[in-house]
């Protein structure tokens, strides 16, 4: 079912002078969101984004059974990030880093605001995030294929949820860092956020922008959440022949 | 102000209409909107509007029966599994009465039940019960589940999908409210009930599916398919659905649950 496409236009990782593939400042990588891949999970999402290959999938609510978890009000949603070993050049080691884990918190919290979890107390909703591929930014990659795994798995949100990074390299203001970029950059900002009502519910950043770059940078993200958004729309859309 | 057509298939977060609309199942209101809290299907009845999800979770409730499948014996009651996110109890009081027996040689582990739902408590703790018409054990026969939204279109109106695959694979049928279908006949008819079942689930969210459930009973059964001449029926059939859904007239499918059982 998922069909993968090869990237043969891969960011060489020498450029430093203007971007990769002569990407405008305002652009956003090529990317494709599938619904539904995953046969037994109750929902599930493929997501490319450039370099990026990500698989979301979403099991529940179902019961929780590690009781001190348990929340007597509301459903606890549960986020795991996971880089493949042969996800990056060299070889990840398996299993959770710290990395992972910050990454698996800053997810549940990002997706969390969106779901409507008091409707299932004493429950538990499982996100699991799979990175196949990662060229930078697989967080919000990941955030994005999630929320569509949760829309598909049928959990009622109050808005889809999308992120995209925005930040600064070669001394200017960029959308959507390639791998280099944010390696080579000045600064990395990725977000979250509920396009309909402009919530944001992840903010992070690494690195030095000014204030009038900040705003720069977080108008631009804003603004690819918004196109993004666009796609996971047609993607739950596909899914049901539509 | 209306922003939607009636059976679009709208995602969470999509504004469906503005304060004149009242909200109905799967929506909300937020700022003098109705959005929309689901993937699914609009249904608009005079000024209320609803989305019908197209997937999701079995949430027990009083009255309900369902088909469970025995996970753990206790000193006084069985574990269920009810295909939902809370597991239920069935207390060998109901089962004994006052008399104390060997759970096990009762229900086993691994043994599927036809229960009806008693009572769900504040903590989500799940009664079930077996008192009632056709309630009890199954023996043999295969499991097949289905999103528990999709069960009125299962069933259909009056019970005529279901009544199609039953007579047609001579299979006995039973569907329970959390969304498991029990089917038991001729080990080949019951594939073909359940590639039949399958494909009411995946497409139970587009029209005209009972004409195409009859042809591809037909092509399966190794007949011709019959001439399709009662399509117009079928557009009723699925308002008849929506209606369903919407004021959750748990009698109509409780009552099918039982009557399949008999047949």
């Amino acid at each position: 079912m998922i069909i993968i496409i090869t990237n043969t236009n891969l960011s060489t990782g020498t450029e430093t002078s203007g971007r990769a593939n002569e990407r405008a400042f305002d652009a956003l990588r090529n990317i494709k969101i599938e619904a539904g891949v995953l046969e037994r999970a109750d929902g599930s999402a493929y997501l490319e984004m450039g370099g990026n290959k990500v698989l979301a999938a979403v099991y529940g609510p179902r019961e929780l059974f590690v009781r001190r978890l348990m929340q007597p009000n509301k459903a606890v949603l549960r986020c795991k990030y996971n880089m493949a070993p042969f996800s990056v050049d060299d070889r990840k080691r398996p299993g959770p880093d710290r990395r992972s884990v910050e990454i698996s918190k800053i997810a549940s919290e990002a997706l969390t605001p969106a779901v409507f979890v008091e409707k299932f107390p004493r429950s538990t909703i499982d996100v699991y995030i799979e990175v196949l591929e990662a060229e930078g930014g697989t967080r919000c990659a990941g955030i994005t294929a999630a929320s569509v795994a949760l829309a598909d798995a049928g959990i009622p949100m109050r808005d889809m949820v999308v992120a995209c990074a925005a930040g600064k390299s070669d001394g200017k203001v960029i959308l959507d860092l390639s791998e280099v970029e944010d390696k080579e950059g000045e600064a990395d900002l990725p977000i979250a956020m509920m396009p309909r009502t402009g919530d944001i519910t992840l903010l992070q950043m690494d690195g030095h922008l000014t204030e009038e770059e900040f705003g720069q940078a977080l108008d631009l993200a804003i603004n690819g959440c918004k196109i993004i958004n666009e796609e996971q729309k047609k993607a739950i859309k596909n899914r049901y022949g539509d | 102000m209306i922003f939607v057509e009636d059976k679009e298939i709208v995602i969470p977060g999509d504004i469906l209409a503005d304060e004149e609309y009242n909200s109905g199942r799967g929506t909300f209101k937020e700022n003098d909107n109705v959005c929309s809290s689901l993937v699914g299907l609009v249904a608009i009845r005079d000024k209320k509007i609803s989305v019908i999800p197209l997937q999701s979770k079995y949430i027990p409730k009083r009255g309900d029966v369902v088909i469970g499948e025995v996970t753990d014996i206790r000193f006084s009651m069985w574990n269920l599994d009810i295909n939902s996110p809370y597991s239920g109890f069935l207390p060998a009081s109901d089962v004994f009465g006052k008399e104390k027996r060997e759970l096990n040689r009762t229900f086993d582990i691994g043994d599927v039940l036809f229960l009806r739902v008693v009572d769900v408590d504040e903590v989500k703790k799940v009664k079930l019960g077996l008192k009632g018409r056709g309630l009890g054990k199954f023996r043999g026969g295969i499991l097949i589940n289905i999103t528990p939204t999709k069960v009125p279109r299962l069933i259909g109106k009056k019970g005529s999908m279901i009544n199609m695959i039953k007579d047609e694979t001579r299979c006995e049928v039973i569907v329970g409210q959390n969304g498991v279908v029990w089917v038991k006949g001729d080990p080949a008819m019951e594939r073909v009930a359940e590639k039949v079942i399958n494909m009411i689930e995946e497409q139970a969210h587009t029209s005209g599916l009972t004409d195409r459930v009859r042809d591809m009973l037909a092509k399966l059964l190794g007949r011709e398919p019959e001439s399709s001449e009662d399509s117009e029926e079928d557009s009723e059939d699925e308002s008849e659905d929506f209606e369903l859904e919407e004021s959750g007239s748990e009698e109509t499918n409780e009552d099918e649950g039982i009557n399949s059982n008999e047949g």
